[in-house]
């Protein structure tokens, strides 16, 4: 199986990173943009055939090292 | 004598500078390999150096904070060790969770590399026993996350028990409350982003350095 870990910092956590990429596109004349938030994708190669095993798996994953749960949140999708 | 390790891990680039100091101060050092599961035995004082532990993956501090190494430094801790993180040693720290909070890029996204003007907030610690509360020292920075983050309920709590050891005079990365270094609740962990130990030659342009190793040194004698 497959997981995707989405990692992001929480609402309210200023993203100085995301702010950066919203101002550059609005240099670029995207005028539209009115916020931006960074994050990061994590693609994991299981060797487990259970969906909830997987994911259960992998939520502690994320609590152990794949997120600082103390300004990021997380996501986890199987497939 | 004071009996101190230096931690090393793949990145580290101030571990021999941290050597230096402490042993200038007259500490016995030995350096510690990262795959070392255990800790001297007899040891006083744990540094972790600053650098780029394993390239900075994943977040500043995140690998090394999981490494072998760094359970015997919880262990150690736990058990009323002294640690001192500087830089990326403060990064792992708060990755370990050994002290609150965590460190973000810095506000204005540039690496920063220069002297700073810190405040000593309390010399209720060993660390910073060799200062005057409210002293102004110059201590230099170099890095790219200092931004120091928490919670307001852990905020609050660093306030109330004094545990914010130093303070920024003029905040260079938008760490909440000009945070620069914050000691555990047993004041026995001492994270921060300056560099003392870039700081004790007086070939350098700032000595400020000496007294906090000095104070160590001499707390570790009497304690």
């Amino acid at each position: 199986m497959k997981a995707r870990v989405h990692v992001m910092l929480k609402p309210g956590v200023l993203d100085p990173q995301g702010e950066a990429v919203r101002h550059a596109l609005g240099a670029l004349g995207y005028n539209t943009v009115e916020g931006g938030r960074q994050g990061k994708v994590i693609e994991l190669d299981l060797n487990e055939t259970d969906p909830e095993k997987a994911k259960s798996d992998v939520d502690a994953m994320c609590e152990k090292l794949l997120a600082n749960t103390v300004i990021e949140s997380y996501s986890v999708e199987i497939s | 004598m004071m009996r101190a390790a230096v931690l090393v891990f793949p990145g580290s680039n101030c571990d021999r500078d941290m050597a230096v100091a402490l042993r200038k101060a007259g500490a016995d050092v030995t350096m510690v390999w990262h795959k070392d599961t255990d800790l001297p035995d007899g040891l006083d004082v744990v540094a972790i150096p600053g650098g780029f532990s394993f390239g900075d993956y994943l977040r500043c501090g995140a690998i090394a904070g999981r490494s072998p190494i760094c359970r015997s430094v919880i262990d150690f801790a736990n058990r009323g060790g002294f640690v001192l993180g500087v830089c990326n040693g403060f990064q792992i720290l708060t990755e370990t969770g050994l002290l609150p909070g965590a460190l973000m890029r810095n506000a204005g996204l540039k690496y920063i590399c220069k002297s700073v003007e810190l405040r000593v907030e309390t010399s209720e610690s060993a660390f910073t026993s060799g200062y005057a509360k409210n002293q102004l020292i110059s201590i230099p920075i170099a890095h790219h996350e200092g931004n120091y983050n928490l919670s307001p309920n852990d905020l609050a709590a660093l306030q109330d028990q004094q545990r914010i050891a130093f303070r920024y005079q003029d905040n260079p990365n938008g760490s909440v409350d000009d945070i620069a270094g914050v000691l555990s609740e047993n004041r026995r962990v001492l994270g921060m982003m300056p560099h003392p130990e870039r700081a004790v030659d007086l070939a350098k342009p700032s000595a400020d350095g000496q007294p906090f190793f000095a104070g160590l040194i001499e707390q570790m004698a009497t304690t």
